[in-house]
């Protein structure tokens, strides 16, 4: 729905695409079959399994039938660990926003004189992902270890008191879940502002607008369009992240998210209806916040 | 109607869930929307019908696939297994050793929809620890093991031989054992000799435990006085289970965690953790000295195996068997476990590995005696019930809800 706001916006700027055409349709198809094998068919099973009841003889195999109870059951149970992830997932949005708001506009705006410059500081900013984000992961936690560098550093300039960690408290997950997401966040807002024409910002300017002003009144809308799939980019897959916040990597047992209950539900406790139901509950939430979310920001028109 | 069934037993199955289908009215109504939705149906789908054993063609096909743990076998310098070597020249089976077990749970939930299906999972035999063992043995998902084709199964230790969840060791033969003890870093604390010393206040935020409820749950059961390998209560579990409760939540405990709790050994979050035997010996090798000491907490350690057993669907049990057997050659345990540092369950290993390294037959973590064996119980089997109950308590002080 969120991507609809997105189709919906595009075919209403180039009412050209509107038209339709078997070819269209043919060079649809592959895509579609796709969707419909490996998005419909798993959601219908997954529909299917947080619904069943388990076998009364056999611990760990369940039978088909109609348990809605399952759901009530299991936001009863988990209701903490959906707040914390929605909670983590927003300030971690945030956070790499901040951070990759000014990291793009220096990019796409400051060094567009400098097209080589441009090209390395991009460079710089996918690099990460030539690693896994795994083993970046856990290279965080070495660093934020209890004899690491910067607990020994923050412990002599009397910040940290002593007897406080920084691995498994709540500052390390959203830390990595920040850190994780930057360049999922600073790619499309980059993209937008690649594309500012500065005209407009010397308009502003000629008009008598403080840059202040010109920034929060052409800079920003024009880039609302980035910020917007930006934000998206990293809360969906932070809302369900179940590595940064796994105790086996930067997390403990006061950070456990949704995706770490799931994780734990169908993996150890076999209870394969309540980890269904809890990501079905999972992606409805996430359905919801995102459309109020771009109703509100009222950006449609924007795109 | 009645016909008799094909031999085959792939069409079996598949008859057999064709029927279920065909019972089923919810899964008809379901699997008329799309045919693709039927298929994925038929694959969730689980049943508890009779599992057929995949027909043995070792005699034309001398290949074998054995998944097992990191670390968990003899490698030389240039990534080589010695002792599989051997064996493949011996016998000329080829053996793909895949590293594919990392945790008993989630490799079983890789598997559990081909085993439900009796078919062939890619490994012909692979290595669970004793509880999950039991899983499978109750469910149907092993093949039972054909002694004349392992004669040296009459090396297996007497103390192993009738374990509850497979007497007379039909379906399945001990691979390697160990303990769970704890370790505690020798230059950072002082000495660690029972559970009780990890609670601790200089201690304070730097335990780990292991998130293997058997073992963290069982040591501190242990050290209240309860016999793991008895007939506990649940009240006796739920005591300990406080006891772990308070102390994660006070924030005493640092963390709990699965094979990654070394990490923090090493990196300082964690100054003594309830941790494997076999771990704490690499550790110390990989740091050149002894900066870890384990000790057998004095209430008592765990003791637990993880033993070879055949998945139902696999269609080279004689290959596999053959692969055991030379397993428990006591020259080759005594090979294995001299690199593993984990407890062999071979008689006769002790002898061998003397003649090999003396000080290694006397490290009793590898080679204990009868008086280390005494201080270590096994922790018993749990019916479904019990089993689903302890672990989502467990789970639930994991999870801080």
């Amino acid at each position: 729905m969120a991507f609809g706001a997105f189709a919906t916006a595009t075919t209403a700027a180039e009412p050209a695409a509107r038209r339709k055409s078997p070819i269209a349709l043919l060079l649809l198809l592959p895509g579609l079959f796709y969707l419909g094998l490996f998005f419909l068919v798993p959601l219908l099973s997954l529909v299917i399994t947080s619904l069943q009841e388990p076998d009364p003889l056999i611990f760990g195999q369940y039978q088909n039938a109609f348990r809605w109870e399952n759901y009530v059951t299991v936001l009863e149970q988990y209701w903490p660990q959906a707040v914390r992830s929605f909670g983590f997932a927003a300030v971690a949005t945030l956070c790499a926003l901040l951070i990759g708001f000014p990291l793009a506009y220096f990019i796409g705006i400051t060094l567009r004189r400098w097209p080589l410059l441009q090209a390395l500081a991009l460079v710089l900013v996918i690099a990460p992902f030539f690693i896994s984000f795994l083993l970046r992961t856990i290279a965080w936690k070495q660093i934020f270890s209890d004899e690491g560098p910067v607990v020994g550093f923050l412990q002599s300039l009397a910040i940290l008191p002593p007897g406080v960690a920084i691995t498994g408290s709540a500052f390390a997950v959203i830390f990595g879940l920040t850190y994780n997401f930057i360049p999922f966040m600073t790619l499309p807002i980059y993209t937008s502002l690649e594309r500012l024409d500065l005209r407009y910002v010397e308009a502003g300017g000629d008009l008598y607008a403080s840059p202040r002003s010109t920034f929060f009144r052409v800079t920003l809308p024009l880039a609302a369009p980035g910020i917007m799939s930006g934000t998206l980019l990293t809360f969906i897959p932070a809302a369900g992240d179940y590595i940064n916040a796994s105790r086996e990597f930067l997390g403990s047992t006061d950070t456990a998210m949704i995706g770490n209950v799931i994780e734990a539900n169908f993996l150890v406790l076999q209870n394969f209806p309540a980890a269904a139901a809890l990501s079905l509950v999972l992606m409805a939430a996430i359905l919801v916040l995102v459309s109020v979310y771009v109703k509100r920001s009222g950006t449609e028109d924007l795109l | 109607m009645h016909r008799p069934l094909p031999e085959d037993p792939m069409i079996r199955s598949l008859i057999a869930q064709a029927k279920r289908a065909q019972l089923s009215r919810r899964a008809m109504l379901a699997g008329t929307g799309a045919g693709a939705t039927a298929l994925a149906l038929a694959a969730c789908a689980t049943g508890a019908e009779e599992l057929t054993p995949a027909e043995d063609v070792s005699d034309t096909d001398k290949t074998l696939n054995w998944a097992n743990w990191p670390f968990y076998i003899d490698e030389d310098e240039e990534g080589g297994y010695p002792t599989l070597e051997r064996f493949q020249e011996q016998t000329g089976i080829e053996v793909t050793y895949l590293i594919d077990v990392d945790d008993n749970n989630s490799y079983f939930a890789k598997v559990r929809d081909q085993l439900a299906l009796g078919q062939d999972i890619g490994a012909d035999t692979v290595c669970l620890t004793d509880w999950m063992v039991n899983r499978w043995i109750q469910l149907g998902y092993t093949q039972e093991l054909n002694k004349d084709n392992i004669p040296n199964a009459a090396n297996l230790v007497e103390s192993l031989q009738n374990p509850a969840f497979d007497p007379g060791r039909v379906h399945s033969l001990p691979w390697q054992g160990g303990f769970a003890g704890i370790a505690y870093n020798v230059e950072e604390t002082g000495e660690v000799r029972s559970v009780s010393d990890l609670w601790r206040a200089d201690l304070k935020g730097r335990v780990g435990v292991l998130s293997e409820m058997r073992d963290t749950i069982g040591v501190i059961m242990l050290e209240n006085g309860v016999d793991i390998s008895g007939d506990f209560s649940a009240d006796e579990f739920n005591a300990a289970l406080d006891i772990f409760r308070e102390q994660v939540e006070s924030g005493q405990i640092r963390n709990v965690r699965g094979n990654a709790y070394t990490e923090d050994l090493v990196n300082g979050d964690t100054l003594a953790a309830i941790c494997w035997s076999g771990d704490i010996t690499l550790l110390n090798f990989e740091a050149g000295y002894e900066k870890w000491k384990f000790v057998l907490p004095e209430g008592g350690a765990t003791l637990w195996n993880d033993n070879f057993l055949i998945p139902i669907g696999s269609p080279r049990k004689t290959n596999a068997e053959t692969l055991i057997n030379y397993y428990y050659e006591p020259e080759v345990a005594a090979e294995v476990a001299a690199w593993v540092n984990y407890i062999t369950p071979v008689e006769g290993a002790y002898e061998a590995a003397l003649e090999i390294d003396p000080e290694l037959a006397e490290n009793q973590l590898i080679f204990p005696n009868a008086e280390t064996l005494a201080q270590a119980k096994i922790f018993r089997g749990l019916s479904a019930q019990e089993e689903n109950e302890f672990q989502s308590a467990f789970q639930s002080i994991l999870l801080g809800s």
